[in-house]
């Protein structure tokens, strides 16, 4: 067969893929293709090309890839006849971004054509340049674009002011040197180089303040007239649209305006007839008028005061609201929340109308909706708005909830008059919508109840309530266990009522059967149950009559596949058992949380933890000093630890998977699971910001580990070596300084000087690591640290090698260790260089793990070096 | 200005896509799967906008076809389904009441008319008969073109 015969034709080619049945086969028919034009783009024919890259572009549209394609698209491009110019073009724009390399190739073509003496070809080279220019592109075919926007046919000189639009906005130093033909192309008649140079000298506002000035002050009379002219022209068939003269014109001419007019009080004046004019003239029944005015009224709110005008506008966006045309009620909302900042008293008057649109059917209107009705609540209306959602909560759509709560939980913390109510509500939605709220809003919630101390009883009746009827609401059983768990004497012994409450009888039983509930519960999350677990050990100190069964409920976790719940069970259960005394004390009930301190946490900043420390700790019984405990969460994120480039992906992750200094840490030989650590987190990040009451009562599950450690011998005769800093851990008071890293006083250990006593890092059976620190002059951030690695066993390790890992805030180098070679009693050195960016309020803290061959055997070991010299 | 026009089959399938701002080959199919997702699984009397990643998409339905086109925030979406309006009018006008099958077979020449239409994701002509009258000058030029080559280029006349 000869070549020029070769291959289907595209119609052909569109036909078989179309009959294809499944999608295998299609996959086969494309790639059929593919070959063939591969093959025959090989054979370099000029004649096939045409037709290779249609049906290229064709596969292309499928989702198939077409690189092999581009060069052909080159080729076409720079051969001479308009045909294949034309589908060389089109394939550029379709197969190539701006962000191809090849596409430079083309710079050259494009500049020959944007000089070709046929005007067609000069306008495909414009519409290309214009879709997919690159920066370096615009910059260097700027100056023949500039030049066509003078041309003598209006067809190129439209192309060309939309190109210039492209270049400027990829080049917005270029702007300058279009500002005099863009005011060209504005007194223009021709409708599409006046649209097209409206629109370049509206990109060209914006880009350029010059440009703005010199717009306003030359052309903002043109425009006006042109504006009146084209409004009040008479009926031109080809360019109207449902009766309105060209609405796209308007609404270029409107928008230029707007940017002329704003920050501009002269040019605003001038402009306020015209726009009064087209605001009452234009017709709304159809939608082309509809755009028109909204373009228009956007105009109104965005030039300088002139309030008759805005009480135009507002009346408009009325009429939207009550438009039966769901387009017209979309943007009236939109466009609602930017005229609530000028005139509030007009909004709210719609309220109610924005309140339907709420429960719209229609997922863009209800969002657009509710975002406008919280801009409307004020301390006046919040009740009654309040009270509309969270009725409507009940009944909305479930993929609604989400944001619906969210947007209710913010309504109500930002403007609830009183706490009870705020209580109430948030109560409601959790109810309504717990399975959606996100957890920063239960935390707050529990801050909140936390501070309410008269309400506590109440709160607790409540939620008991609530969750007899909700249980399938994540978020209210864990505020409800956590309140039980805090109050549950409250709950049985109806302390506190309040006049508007019905007594209720709760016995102890029912109350633990609401946590036991929650932690058999299959599908409650890891969360909830370690929640309930803690709940449940607070509630065998305060109904000692039931201890029993609540010490049948922990150990049942004792079988739980979660490591940390075993192992916290195991830990409870031999506080219920065995440390009666100390019992009452430890699980005393948590002291106020600090909401200011939540707050900032919540709002993101966080050297929060540093301002924490020189507040005055009111609210602590003991006066101790508070130790944030929130501030374990911000070691939560150091602790994504920035391993050194040395170490393979799985130490990183092994490294991450133990959870900081507590003695968990080292319960097991293998380090808990990565879901083990963020439990802990979140159980301790429910008290956030809570301060530890004194150093023998301390908080929580996390003291209450320091506090078992001799109990659980056990336990410490399964894990690994353990590293001697565990001593320091099972003091609390060393417990903090581990874990915040802040506690100290900053200042104190810069004039401290140089001299830092070495440590020993690690110690097993068979090997003992010191650290010796200096610290090079000059840079306070940085400390060298000699590493010496001493073989305490009477054998030789070989394959030594020593990684570390560090938190974020801390970089660390590592330089090669003086040998690999470990002689038995022998030793070897190695230097690290650590900068820590937070020197003076963090201390050092670091991960390692050391491998070696003993005997031909792979031995492993890891450990923590929290016992760090303070100030490094 | 617009960022991509769209324009997808009742069931799903690609017909035109034409991207103004850049997005790589991944990107872009992923946009049309989402996208297509959303739009087509939308009622029929809800309101012709989509709020997408900080964006807004605007569609139409035509028949089996959906022309959607990707927005800014701030721009005008009324204005923007008469844009989509023009441009169905002036297909219409080209193919003689056009349906979907024109589009398939003739898909080159439906980019062809949106790039009268569009250029940079702005509008280039509000006047039908004028982009009507540009694209039948150049559709003469190439019948020119292929008579002139005549014997030589019967494949190319095949394609077109």
């Amino acid at each position: 067969m000869n070549s020029i015969f070769s291959g289907t034709r595209l119609r052909d080619m569109i036909r078989s893929i179309r009959a294809c049945k499944t999608a295998a086969e299609e996959r086969g028919v494309v790639r059929k293709e593919c070959a063939d034009i591969r093959a025959s783009i090989n054979e370099n024919d000029p004649h096939d090309r045409h037709r290779n890259l249609a049906k290229l572009m064709f596969i292309h549209m499928l989702g198939y890839p077409t690189h092999f394609g581009q060069m052909e698209c080159l080729k076409l491009i720079a051969s001479p006849g308009f045909p294949e110019k034309r589908i060389g073009y089109l394939g550029l724009m379709l197969l190539l971004d701006e962000r191809q390399e090849v596409l430079m190739l083309v710079t050259n073509s494009l500049k020959q054509d944007l000089n070709h003496t046929n005007q067609y070809v000069v306008g495909l080279a414009l519409c290309a340049l214009g879709n997919i220019c690159s920066a370096e592109m615009a910059r260097d075919l700027a100056p023949e674009v500039e030049r066509l926007i003078q041309f003598r046919d209006p067809n190129i000189r439209k192309k060309a002011a939309l190109c210039s639009t492209r270049i400027v906005r990829k080049v917005p130093d270029l702007a300058e040197n279009f500002i005099n033909a863009a005011s060209s192309l504005l007194k223009e008649k021709h409708h599409g180089v006046l649209i097209t140079g409206v629109q370049l000298c509206y990109e060209l506002c914006t880009i350029n303040d010059e440009a703005l000035e010199y717009f306003r002050k030359k052309c903002t009379e043109g425009l006006i007239k042109t504006l009146r002219d084209i409004t009040n022209s008479a009926y031109q068939p080809e360019y109207d649209v449902a009766g309105i003269t060209d609405p796209f014109l308007h609404i270029r001419l409107l928008k230029l305006l707007r940017v002329l007019g704003h920050g501009d009080a002269d040019a605003s004046d001038l402009m306020t007839d015209i726009l009064a004019q087209v605001a009452t003239k234009t017709e709304s029944n159809k939608n082309a008028g509809n755009a028109v005015l909204y373009e228009c009224v956007e105009t109104i709110m965005a030039i300088e005061d002139t309030s008759s005008l805005r009480v135009l506008a507002i009346n408009i966006l009325g009429r939207f609201l009550s438009n039966r045309d769901n387009n017209i009620r979309y943007v009236a909302l939109n466009m609602l929340m930017k005229a609530i900042a000028f005139d509030d008293q007009a909004v709210q008057r719609h309220r109610v109308t924005i309140l339907e649109c709420v429960k719209d059917p229609d997922a863009s209107i209800r969002k657009r909706a509710l975002e406008l009705v919280s801009l409307l609540v004020n301390e006046n209306n919040v009740k009654q708005l309040t009270k509309e959602l969270i009725d409507y909560l009940e009944i909305s759509d479930e993929d609604f909830k989400e944001d619906l709560s969210a947007k209710i939980c913010s309504i109500v913390e930002k403007f609830s008059p009183e706490k009870i109510w705020y209580i109430d509500q948030m109560l409601k939605v959790l109810s309504e919508a717990g399975k959606f709220v996100k957890d920063d809003v239960w935390h707050a919630l529990i801050v909140v109840i936390s501070n309410a101390s008269e309400l506590h009883g109440y709160t607790v009746r409540a939620l008991y309530k609530a969750v007899l009827t909700y249980s399938e609401q994540e978020t209210l059983v864990r505020v409800a266990i956590w309140c039980i768990g805090e109050y549950g004497d409250l709950l049985v012994n109806n302390v506190g009522m309040l006049g508007i409450e019905d007594p209720i009888t709760v016995t102890e039983s029912d109350a633990v059967d609401v946590v036991e509930d929650a932690i058999t519960r299959h599908n409650s999350d890891m969360t909830t149950k370690a929640m309930a677990l803690v709940a449940l050990l607070k509630l065998s100190s305060r109904f000692p009559s039931i201890s029993e069964r609540i010490k049948d409920i922990i150990v049942k976790q004792k079988g739980s596949l979660l490591l940390e719940m075993q192992q916290r069970a195991i830990e409870f259960n031999s506080i219920v058992d065995r440390h009666k005394n100390i019992r009452s004390s430890l699980v005393e009930r948590m002291p106020v949380l600090d909401e200011a301190t939540f707050n900032v946490r919540r709002a993101g900043s966080l050297p929060a933890s540093v301002s924490t420390m020189a507040k005055p700790s009111v609210s602590i019984p003991n006066g101790v000093a508070a130790a944030p405990l929130v501030d374990l969460l911000d070691l939560g994120s150091d602790d994504i630890m920035a391993a050194p480039s040395s170490s393979g992906a799985d130490f990183l992750q092994d490294l991450l998977g133990v959870d900081l200094g507590s003695s968990s840490a080292q319960s097991g030989a293998t380090p808990g699971p990565k879901a083990g650590a963020d439990l802990l987190m979140d159980i301790l990040s429910i008290g956030t910001p809570s301060p530890a009451q004194n150093n023998t009562s301390s908080i929580d599950l996390l003291s209450t580990a320091g506090i078992n450690n001799n109990p659980s011998n056990a336990l410490d005769t399964l894990s690994s070596p353990a590293p001697p800093h565990i001593a320091t851990t099972a003091s609390a008071g060393g417990m903090f300084d581990l874990l915040d890293g802040l506690s100290p006083s900053p200042s104190k250990e810069a004039t401290n000087g140089p001299a830092y006593p070495p440590i020993v890092a690690y110690e097993s059976s068979t090997l003992k690591i010191e650290f010796t620190f200096s610290k090079p002059s000059g840079n306070p951030q940085e400390t060298n640290v000699q590493a010496t690695f001493i073989n305490l066993s009477p054998n030789t390790f070989t394959d030594f090698i020593f990684q570390a890992a560090v938190p974020k805030f801390l970089q660390l180098h590592l330089d090669p260790a003086s040998s690999n070679t470990l002689p038995a009693s022998g030793n070897i050195t190695q230097n690290l260089r650590v900068t820590n960016s937070q020197h003076g309020k963090k201390s050092l803290v670091m991960r390692m793990r050391i491998g070696y061959k003993l005997n031909g055997k792979d031995v492993l070991e890891e450990g923590q070096i929290n016992n760090f010299p303070r100030g490094l | 200005m617009i960022h991509f026009v769209l324009l997808v089959s009742r069931q799903g399938k690609v017909r035109l896509t034409k991207w103004y701002s850049p997005y790589t080959q991944k990107e872009r199919s992923k946009v049309i799967r989402e996208l297509s997702g959303v739009i087509l699984n939308r009622g029929p009397k809800l309101c012709n906008f989509v709020e997408w990643r900080g964006y807004k998409v605007v569609y139409k339905r035509y028949a089996s076809l959906y022309f959607c086109m990707c927005i800014d925030a701030e721009d005008n979406e009324l204005e923007v389904l008469e844009i989509i309006h023009h441009y169905v009018e002036i297909l219409d006008r080209y193919f003689g009441s056009v349906c979907e099958l024109d589009l398939i077979f003739h898909f080159h020449k439906a980019y062809y008319i949106l790039d009268e239409l569009l250029i940079a994701g702005e509008l280039q002509e509000s006047s039908k008969k004028t982009v009507a009258r540009i694209i039948s000058a150049q559709d003469q030029m190439v019948e020119a073109a292929k008579e002139e080559a005549g014997s030589i280029s019967y494949i190319i006349a095949q394609t077109t």
